[in-house]
């Protein structure tokens, strides 16, 4: 029975991801590019070379920590779209102590510039979890909606108040904060690449999750109130609190997510800083069944999956949104899978399907392998 | 500006504003009665507007050209009903996770219109679009003529959706049934109603009117299409369905209520009244977490089952 579970959960699987990556095909057909040529390239493009590989890091490190959040607020029962917004306001936080206390010495104003990150966007996703536990507000909505206002919120910020003095006596006026201080900035694991330290936080973090979820009674309540709330209630867990605090984590990782891009990558607040990684995130958290054991893999693949799109933008001319289109068709993909993985009646069918085509027409009921 | 004629513009401007989240939100509504909360209305108003943009774009010239916006619309509705289709596949045969689901479908919309547009179209073009079609007669009355009968055929056409949507819904068995495998799918399945099939019925009803929402964007309100042309309105449609209580006139009246607000701040804009363009763009997406947070009494008339898959097969 076990055998048998591992290869129906393996065919489900590779199911889901042939009939994404048919619907990919359909899509690159239509603008024109041959569609294995440009799979080739996306997945094979960013692993010729140091640079590539350390880039498909780079992407891996804000989508690990998006990732965990998600993977925190889905599983406590709240879902939590609104990481693209809460990103850009954990950068903004964080850039304004950067800027504030110039002076500080690196141990100190690093550890500092990160949490305010963490604590700009576990705000921002504080709204959405106190709306839902108090008001029943639709989370899914508000965080869209939360989304929305911190891009414009953030824009006007980055244009107006906290626009970088220089770009206005020059008058380019590109609308960017100033460059953080040296103390502010995450080292560089290896030199001449773009790989930060970003990516041991990361790490840390995802085994840190795991410890809460599955090794604290504090997890245990958030999961509980995930799974059932109704039994969790009499179990005598509050659940909106739960529900808060869930929501308090995951923004709170989005927006740590943007303070290490900040200050790993770019050093300074610019438009498109979280290029979107929002979104991607939850497909990632989604992709490693929301478990960090699960999401540190899949975050790899998805920034292989991105560094590659952006080659066959290069090369190919693909336009670059080809890759919510596969996002897109991944989700719908998993989430079809879903039942079929996890629903014990489906499997049983399955296996009754299957001892038929072995053994002939008249399969024995009482065997072995019956409902769990 | 004297106080009257200001007060015309903003009421003549926000009632063609209202059409595209009336009809999406109308759809949606059908939707949400049969029990299915489908978020991807934002990708579906994408590709309505993309799609409804192509042909009025490409055939310029010809036998077809006077139909360009005609056949525009047609294709918009039919990429409706395909999306909903897809949609009813993933969250009612395969009982997926809803929401989930829903922002599946925006992100592939969003994505594809985005993409294809690149590649067919590159920049920001214009369409001629949809001419404004004064009723005669109707559109001399003072005042009010100008505000609700000079407009494109769409906004008469969709206002005339709204007691149409209430007599499917109340008056039609059709509309029975969408009501009860909303709120109880099981003593409808034993009735003898097929409950995923009404559903995939409505999923089908929601993407066209979506679908056309979207069109009427590209064709009618902005006349070109952009990336970001629908700009979170399929999710603002949702969130009125809230607003409005499930009924088609809630519906209108939340919808008012936006188009006003917009039109509203341009002509606060216009005014002179200096504030940053950011914080006008950001006033709907605060105006929903609002209405949201002061609707939640009205999620008592919504339909029990919303977002709740059907499983035949199984026994609580």
């Amino acid at each position: 029975m076990n055998k048998f579970k591992i290869a129906y959960s393996g065919c489900v699987i590779l199911l889901a991801a042939l009939a994404a990556a048919a619907a990919g095909a359909i899509v690159l057909k239509a603008v024109g590019a041959s569609p294995i040529a440009t799979y080739v390239t996306i997945f094979t493009g960013p692993t010729q070379d140091l640079f590539g590989l350390t880039e498909i890091l780079v992407r891996a490190v804000p989508l690990i920590l998006v990732a965990l959040g998600i993977a925190i607020s889905f599983r406590s029962g709240i879902i939590n779209i609104g990481a693209e917004g809460q990103m850009l306001m954990g950068i903004l936080a964080a850039t304004a102590t950067a800027l504030a206390l110039p002076n500080l010495a690196h141990g100190l104003l690093l550890p500092l510039v990160l949490l305010a990150g963490a604590l700009g966007g576990a705000l921002w996703a504080g709204i959405a979890g106190i709306l839902k536990a108090r008001l029943g507000v639709n989370e899914i909505l508000s965080t869209v909606m939360l989304n929305y206002i911190a891009a414009q919120f953030y824009t006007y910020l980055l244009r107006g108040p906290m626009i970088d003095p220089a770009e206005l006596e020059t008058g380019s006026g590109t609308p960017q904060s100033m460059r953080l201080p040296h103390a502010a900035w995450l080292g560089r694991l290896i030199p001449g690449t773009r790989l930060h330290s970003g990516l041991l936080l990361a790490l840390v973090l995802a085994f840190g999750v795991y410890l809460l979820l599955w090794r604290t009674t504090w997890g245990f309540r958030l999961r509980a109130a995930g799974a059932e709330a109704k039994a969790a209630r009499y179990a005598g867990i509050s659940v909106p609190r739960s529900l808060v605090a869930a929501m308090l984590f995951s923004g709170g990782f989005a927006g740590l997510a943007g303070a290490v891009e900040l200050t790993g990558v770019h050093h300074r607040a610019i438009e498109n800083i979280s290029s979107g990684y929002g979104f991607t995130g939850i497909v990632v958290a989604l992709f490693g069944a929301l478990h960090p054991a699960g999401i540190v893999p899949a975050a790899v693949f998805f920034g292989l999956l991105l560094v590659g799109a952006d080659m066959t933008q290069r090369t190919a001319g693909v336009p670059a949104n080809m890759i919510l289109v596969l996002q897109g068709v991944i989700i719908l993909a998993i989430v079809s899978a879903k039942m079929y993985l996890n629903n014990a009646y489906a499997q049983e069918k399955a296996l009754k399907w299957f001892r038929r085509l072995k053994a002939g027409p008249s399969p024995d009921p009482l065997k072995p392998g019956g409902r769990p | 500006m004297n106080p009257g004629g200001m007060l015309y513009n903003i009421l003549s401007l926000g009632v063609p504003f209202s059409v595209a989240l009336l009809l999406a939100s109308l759809g949606e509504m059908f939707n949400q009665r049969a029990g299915v909360f489908n978020l991807g209305c934002e990708g579906i108003m994408c590709m309505g507007a993309f799609l409804a943009f192509l042909p009025p774009y490409f055939i310029k010239t010809g036998a077809l050209a006077p139909y360009g916006n005609l056949i525009g619309f047609a294709v918009a509705i039919a990429a409706g009903v395909l999306l909903g289709l897809l949609f009813a596949l993933v969250t009612v045969t395969f009982r997926a996770d809803q929401g989930i689901a829903g922002i599946g479908l925006q992100l592939f919309g969003w994505g594809l219109s985005g993409t294809l547009f690149r590649h067919y179209v590159g920049g920001v073009t214009g369409v001629e679009g949809l001419a404004a079609w004064a009723l005669p007669g109707l559109s001399r009355i003072p005042f009010l003529g100008g505000i609700l009968f000079n407009h494109n055929p769409m906004v008469y056409f969709t206002f005339l959706m709204v007691p149409a949507s209430w007599y499917l819904l109340y008056r039609t068995p059709w509309g029975l049934k969408v009501r009860a495998v909303g709120t109880a799918p099981r003593a409808a399945d034993s009735m003898g109603i097929n409950v995923n099939r009404v559903r995939y019925q409505a999923l089908m009803l929601g993407g066209a009117m979506a679908g056309l929402g979207g069109a009427y964007l590209s064709l009618c309100q902005a006349r070109m299409f952009a990336d970001d042309l629908v700009a979170g309105r399929g999710f603002i449609a949702v969130a009125l369905v809230y607003f409005g209580g499930w009924s088609p006139v809630g519906i209108l009246g939340g919808a008012l209520l936006f188009s006003f607000a917009q039109s509203l701040q341009l002509a606060i804009q216009v005014g002179g009244i200096k504030f940053p363009y950011e914080f006008a763009v950001m006033l709907p997406y605060v105006l929903v977490i609002l209405v949201l947070s002061l609707a939640r009494k009205s999620r008592l008339r919504g339909p029990s089952q919303l977002g709740i898959p059907f499983n035949r097969e199984m026994r609580y």
